[in-house]
This record gives C-alpha cells, sequence and structure tokens, in this order.
C-alpha cells in the first residue's frame, strides 16, 4: 500500500437502479492511470464520484495527502483542486476560448500567469483564443476542454473518454498534445477509455474494471501480459515495450530499439539515439517457430520462453504468454499450430513479430 | 378622436407601475420555482407543475373571486397580512400586484422552466469542476445561457398584466389612481358610450401588445 500522503485512496461505493460501484483502490499518485473497461463497467460514474458530481456515493477519497469524501461527508466539487475534461468538451458556448480558459484559472486563486501562458502554448491554443467555442473543430474544441482543466493547475486530472467523440483523424490530431501532458506535466491523472491503443499509448497504470468491480489493478505493462484478464481485452491482446533508440542504420533506413532481454528493429526514426520510445506488439502479429528462420522476411525474431497457455473468445485460437529475456510478449496462435508444435509451458521458442507500432 | 383625459393618462400610469412591479415579483419567485420544476425529480412537480399552470385555463373572475376571499378580512392571508400591519390589500395597489403575480405567474414560469429543461446540468458540472460555487454558477453560467428566457418570461409577464381585467375587476374594483387600469378604463369609456376614448386607448393597447411580441419572436433561435 502506498503512503497515504502520496497517492490516489479511492474506497467508495455508490448505488444506482440497476447498478452499484464498489471500489478499493490505491493508484499512485503520478502518472495516467487508465480506467479500462466495456460501457456500463462504471468507468464514468467512479470519474464523477471522484469529481464529486455524484451525489450519493460514499466512503473515503484521498488525493494525495487531501480528503475529498469522508463517510458521508463529502467536499463539495467547486472546492476540489481538480480538473476534469468531459468527453464532449462540455465548454460554455456564451464565452470566448479565452473567457473559458479564464473562467476557472481566474477562480483558482493559486494559479499562475506563467502557468496559463505555457498551457496555451503546451496545447497550441494561442490562434483560437478569441473565437467562439461554435466556430471550433470537435479536436480543437476538446483542446480547449484540457487546456480550461489545467489552467487552474489541478491536483488531478481527469479525463473522460475525452477522444471517444472524435474521428479517427481528430484523435491522431490530440493524441500527442496527451502524450505532451503525460511528459512535461507533473499532476497524476485518471483516464477513462474502452479503447485498448489508447490505454497502450498513454497508461502507466492500468485498472480493470467490470460491472462496478475493480478487476485488476497495477502497472501497465505486466497487467496488460497478465493471462487470467484476458477476457476483459476482448479480442485486442496487446503488450507494450518501453524501449529505447540504441541505433540508427542509415543503409537500411532501419532504428534499432533496445529493451530488456533484446532490441527490436522499426523504420528509421527521427528521434535521436538514447530518446525513449513506447511501442506495442498485439498478440495476433507474434507467430512462434520452433527454430529460428534463415529465409523469413520478418525482420524481428526472438528468442522466447512459453509461459502460461490460455483460450480466448475465440475457440480456434489460444493465447501464449513469452517470455522474451523478461519481458512480456503474448501470442495468438491457432489450436491446431498449438498441438502441432507441441507447445508446453517451458519451451524454448522463436517469436516472430509481424509489425510494431510505435507510441511515440 | 379626442385626446386622453386625466383619467386615461392615470389609469395608463398605473398600470405600468402595476405591470413593471408585478414583473419584478414574477422573476423573483417564477425562477425558484421554475428551476426547481426543470431539475427536481420529486414526484411533488407534477402538482406544483398543475397548480401553476391552473391561472391559464381558470376565469380570472375566479381567480379573482379566491384571492378577494382569501384575502378579505375573513381570509387566512387577509389575517395575516392584517396581523403584520399590512392591512387588508383587497382594493390596493399591493393587492392588484399580489392578483397580478398568480394571474401572469405561468407566462414566465414556463419561459424559464422550458430554459433551464434545455440548459441541464453540463454547464454546471463544467462549471463546478471549474472552482465555481451555487451562486456563482448561477450568476455566470446559468443567468448568460439562459438569457433569452429570462427576456421572454418578463415580456410576457409584463404584457399579460397589462392585458388584464376580470382579477382587477374582483380584486381591485374600480377606484381612480389606485385600481382603475387601463383595461377598466375601456370599459368605462364604452358604458359611457365613449367609443372615441375607448379607441383611443384600446388600439394604442393592441398597437403596443403588437410590438412587443413582435420584437420577441422576430428573434432568431439560440442567437
Amino acid at each position: 500500500m502506498p503512503d497515504s500522503d502520496s497517492g490516489l485512496e479511492l474506497r467508495l461505493s455508490l448505488s444506482h437502479p440497476g447498478f452499484t460501484l464498489d471500489v478499493d483502490l490505491d493508484l499512485p499518485g503520478h502518472g495516467v492511470s487508465a480506467l479500462f473497461g466495456p460501457s456500463g463497467s462504471g468507468k464514468t460514474t467512479l470519474l464523477r464520484a471522484i469529481a464529486g458530481l455524484e451525489k450519493n456515493a460514499s466512503g473515503t477519497i484521498r488525493i494525495n495527502g487531501e480528503q475529498w469524501l469522508d463517510g458521508r461527508w463529502s467536499l463539495p466539487t467547486h472546492k476540489r483542486a481538480l480538473g476534469y475534461v468531459f468527453q464532449d468538451a462540455n465548454l460554455f458556448d456564451h464565452l470566448s476560448v479565452r473567457g473559458n480558459l479564464e473562467f476557472g484559472f481566474r477562480r483558482a486563486g493559486t494559479a499562475r500567469q506563467t502557468h496559463f501562458e505555457r498551457t496555451v502554448d503546451l496545447l497550441d491554443i494561442g490562434p483560437m483564443l478569441t473565437r467562439r467555442p461554435a466556430t471550433l473543430s470537435g479536436g480543437e474544441r476538446q483542446r480547449v476542454a484540457i487546456a480550461r482543466a489545467l489552467v487552474t493547475e489541478p491536483r488531478l486530472l481527469l479525463l473522460d473518454e475525452p477522444l471517444a467523440a472524435l474521428d479517427h483523424a481528430r484523435k491522431r490530431e490530440i493524441l500527442p498534445y496527451l502524450e505532451r501532458l503525460h511528459t512535461e506535466l507533473d499532476i497524476p491523472m485518471l483516464y477513462v477509455s474502452h479503447a485498448p491503443d489508447e490505454v497502450a499509448q498513454l497508461a502507466d497504470h492500468l485498472v480493470l474494471l467490470h460491472q462496478g468491480t475493480v478487476l485488476a489493478h497495477g502497472p501497465l505493462r505486466e497487467t496488460l501480459a497478465r493471462l487470467d484478464l484476458s477476457e476483459a481485452f476482448g479480442d485486442e491482446h496487446t503488450v507494450v515495450l518501453d524501449t529505447r533508440i540504441g541505433l540508427h542504420d542509415d543503409d537500411d533506413h532501419l532504428s534499432r530499439l533496445d529493451f530488456t532481454g533484446g532490441s527490436i528493429l522499426v523504420a528509421r526514426r527521427p528521434e535521436a539515439t538514447g530518446s525513449g520510445l513506447r511501442c506495442r506488439i498485439d498478440a495476433r502479429d507474434v507467430s512462434l517457430t520452433l527454430h529460428a528462420s534463415e529465409d523469413s522476411s520478418i525482420l524481428n525474431i526472438l528468442p522466447a520462453v512459453v509461459g502460461a497457455i490460455a483460450d480466448t473468445r475465440n475457440p480456434a485460437n489460444v493465447l501464449v504468454r513469452l517470455d522474451a529475456g523478461g519481458t512480456p510478449l503474448l501470442a495468438r496462435i491457432t489450436r491446431r499450430s498449438l498441438r502441432r508444435l507441441g507447445l508446453a509451458p517451458g519451451m524454448a521458442v522463436w517469436a516472430q513479430i509481424k509489425s510494431v507500432a510505435l507510441l511515440g | 378622436m379626442s385626446l386622453p383625459g386625466p383619467a386615461d393618462l392615470a389609469a395608463i400610469r398605473l398600470t405600468l407601475a402595476l405591470a413593471a412591479t408585478t414583473t419584478v415579483f414574477l422573476l423573483l419567485l417564477g425562477t425558484p420555482v421554475a428551476w426547481w420544476l426543470a431539475r427536481s425529480r420529486s414526484r411533488a412537480t407534477g402538482v406544483i407543475g398543475a397548480l401553476v399552470a391552473l391561472p391559464l385555463v381558470l376565469p380570472p373572475t375566479v381567480i379573482g373571486f379566491y384571492l378577494l376571499l382569501l384575502l378579505g378580512p375573513d381570509g387566512p392571508l387577509g389575517h395575516a397580512t392584517s396581523a403584520l400591519g399590512l392591512g387588508y390589500l383587497p382594493f390596493t395597489f399591493a393587492g392588484l400586484v399580489t392578483g397580478s403575480v398568480v394571474y401572469s405567474f405561468p407566462f414566465a414560469v414556463q419561459p424559464l422552466q422550458n430554459a433551464f429543461a434545455a440548459l441541464g446540468s453540463k454547464p454546471l458540472e463544467a462549471a463546478a469542476t471549474l472552482r465555481a460555487g451555487p451562486v456563482d454558477r448561477f450568476l455566470h453560467v446559468v443567468l448568460p445561457l439562459t438569457r433569452r428566457g429570462f427576456v421572454s418570461a418578463a415580456v410576457l409577464g409584463f404584457t399579460h398584466t397589462v392585458g388584464e381585467f376580470g382579477v382587477v375587476l374582483m380584486l381591485g374594483g374600480n377606484i381612480p389612481d389606485k385600481t382603475r387600469v387601463i383595461s377598466v378604463q375601456i370599459f368605462d369609456h364604452v358604458e359611457a358610450m365613449e367609443y372615441a376614448e375607448a379607441h383611443w386607448l384600446a388600439g394604442t393597447m393592441v398597437l403596443l401588445s403588437f410590438l412587443v411580441l413582435f420584437l420577441l419572436y422576430r428573434r432568431k433561435p439560440d442567437a
């Protein structure tokens, strides 16, 4: 259990007709914690309860030592030093973009002008300050909403599926900004999402919710690779690697990414050697062979040891957990291949990785 | 057509004073009621909503009659006002204001209730997460976003009060300078066969009412 003065202590319950939320969680007081689960699992309700927007929540909420909920006593929302980004931006239509930003900034008292300007720069809001929310695109509105929450210098940033209402192109537009928040600001964030790719890209810590309770939670890498939770991810099993650029090969236009226990090659990256890079490897892009294939076009072939094997939703497939020199990987292969190769825990195999998604 | 006499001007002055005072009370009392009707999930909203709408369907004489009984020396409200040192309200300006507020209440409450319902709770939640307390939220988020509802409530409440007759007659009688409003004055002119004077007042009311309503309805939605 983390030190109670530097973490998010969330013990709360509430019920709506037909739904009960019952959560007991200690989350790190820094970095991004993703609340992940299918719709109806209580992610948004939990986030709203943390913000004090759910009237009948009871329990304990302590944010880095500050009590927000104690039994039935609840600190009113406007006295909680939080930032909340709603799914649909929820900007004030009667105010300009600047007016929206200044609404919370003025009331927060402690917020500094330099921080205001830094946030405007961070999210590239400058050119829109005089515009009305109605004239902004969906992506721009969401950026303003994030900035509006940040200028109050919150102690906790709550994001409720900020990308869900956006199309794919707009998502691509916002994600780099969220990534920037992650690396440049030291505010703990709770990020509600049902999209595994967003979680893989942004989160440090993962909380899996199911029907109002916490199914599991832990550091992202370990939690994603847990086979006992495979049901929660549907067919989108994936692992995340935190890598560092080890080498650029300009002849073949490749870059080598090093991680604990191995390295992989990807198309040449613009970043300098030594920069950190997160990448995602989907279980369906990993196949297994018993011998290192010399004549394969696949670039990344890693030695690994078979760990546990689990069923997937589709009975034709199984999910194999691999240990590649200390780094967990998942491979989704057919049940027939499993039998044909005679795979069993402890066996040495070669993992052929067909594609790697770079998450910046 | 003859020019308006001093009695006509007094009636106009009194009517405008009555309508203005009534509008102030309509907004002060109508806002919390409309807010509650729009946002409460209590079952009592049905009963209160029906009570508020009652003046829309009742003959004004019915309202005036019961108010007269309630506010008179034998009525419970009459006892109360008398005990408070206010005297009895029937046949006074205060009595007219009371009757007008009741009579015009739905005209103020309904635009406000619609505006509050359309606003929903989302802007309020956003404001709360941005450190705005309840009063602050009302003044700086609800008021500006429901401005049109307030304008409609004020205009409809004002014009409806200007146009009332039955309640005034029952509750206020016909006392020059005190309770004789334009509608009663027109009635008097007609009774006395003074059609030219009646025309002057009645025509002015038609024109003014039309102008006000035209200005109200001409505005584009969400402008």
